[in-house]
């Protein structure tokens, strides 16, 4: 049984093509080696008895290797890719779908899709006209880099185009796993609160830009929107905040723009890398 | 939630350097800006340590302070998330340090 929700051990991670409807079991956390099994395998390397080794390694230093590889892969191929941050429900899948229909033709651009179980999200994507892959996590809160580097390799994205990958819906974990992506875009929803940016500071902290979606229901929610700026602000003064409504179309053309220059410039820097 | 996966990366990153040999200590660096809860981390230590050589090891966490530079007066303030204010009341921080989440070393016998 997983320690931190309880689920089952068969919820692996998996990645699904939704092309060709293929599943396949994510590589999976190595089990740590039994004791007996390293005694026999490296009894000769052992230490000094009492030994205190000296590590000083980042916890996190084989994800952050991995994040570096997806970064220089998308770089070779003047690939913008963007990791999308929310809690669930904040809109995120209909913004892509949003985006994908308005842009289509405009700009090339395919889906890594995260979520803990279903093709539910992946298939929308799909109907909206994207190629798009489905990482389900299983167990996991978050996606990694190790998932992003096999998602993209079945995606296979075609050169100078744009990956959004939606992450998990959850704003704790998705910030502290580098997938190599350009920029975190964070979304949240009027109905969210105006309080959000405080009281997830790691992740407004690790955005870029942060999308105000659900702005229609602003007649309806008590959400003061000058102080959702103040706690941005507070939070992180350079985060640049787009107001939309997914739905009613709304302030897309900013993101529209936004989204046209990131491109433009991860060109760009090619170009130059090129001369 | 994700101080299940650290544990894993700790016990997996630990195994590498002890080479069978039975772990008695553990020592982590963990910055108050790091995102990382130390009970729970703890907790999950625990659990990914059951059956391998690191089981019974003692999991020390040295908590490491958040530290930032306010850009508007030049000084230095100390964080306990990654936010705030300095005395200025600039909100503009650069984060200094307490991001840390480091193994430092192990004891071995």
């Amino acid at each position: 049984m997983c320690a931190t929700c309880g689920c089952s051990d068969n919820s692996r991670p998996r990645l699904t093509d939704l092309e060709t409807g293929l599943a396949v079991p994510l590589d999976e956390p190595a089990e740590p080696p039994r004791a007996e099994h390293l005694r026999h395998e490296h009894g000769q390397d052992r230490p000094r008895v009492g030994t205190t080794i000296s590590i000083e390694t980042a916890v996190l230093a084989k994800n952050d290797r991995l994040a570096d590889l997806n970064r220089g892969w998308l770089a070779r191929r003047a690939i913008l890719a963007l990791n999308l941050v929310s809690s669930p429900g904040s809109g995120k899948t209909t913004l892509l779908e949003r985006t994908i229909r308005d842009l289509a033709g405009a700009l090339p651009m395919s889906v890594i899709e995260g979520d803990q179980e279903t093709l539910h999200d992946a298939e929308r994507i799909r109907a909206a006209g994207c190629r798009v892959v489905q990482i389900n996590t299983g167990a996991g809160c978050h996606l990694d880099a190790a998932m992003l580097g096999r998602a993209l390799e079945q995606l296979n994205p075609a050169a100078r185009s744009v990956v959004l990958v939606e992450n998990v819906g959850n704003l704790v974990c998705p910030a502290l796993f580098d997938l190599g992506e350009r920029a975190k875009v964070v979304i949240v929803s009027t109905a969210e609160g105006d309080d959000k940016p405080l009281k997830y500071p790691h992740m407004f902290r690790a955005g870029t830009i942060v999308i105000l979606n659900k702005i229609d229901l602003l007649p309806y929610v008590p959400f003061d929107e000058a102080k959702f700026d103040r706690h941005v602000r507070a939070v992180n003064p350079s985060l640049r905040v787009v107001r939309v409504s997914a739905t009613r179309g709304d302030g897309l053309s900013e993101w529209y723009d936004w989204l046209r220059a990131a491109a433009a410039d991860v060109d760009a820097t090619v170009a130059r890398a090129d001369l | 939630m994700h101080e299940l996966e650290i544990a894993q990366e700790i016990v997996a990153i630990v195994n590498d350097h002890a080479a069978g040999a039975r772990v008695t200590r553990v020592l982590i660096e963990v910055g108050k800006l790091a995102a990382v809860l130390p009970e729970s981390l703890r907790f999950c230590f625990e659990v990914c340590v059951e059956g391998t050589s690191i089981e019974g090891a003692r999991l020390d966490i040295l908590e490491s302070p958040g530290l930032a530079r306010c850009r508007g007066c030049g000084a230095e303030v100390v964080l306990d998330q990654p936010a705030g204010l300095c005395a200025c009341g600039g909100a503009d921080l650069e984060l200094l340090s307490g991001r840390q989440l480091q193994l430092k070393e192990i004891e071995v016998i």
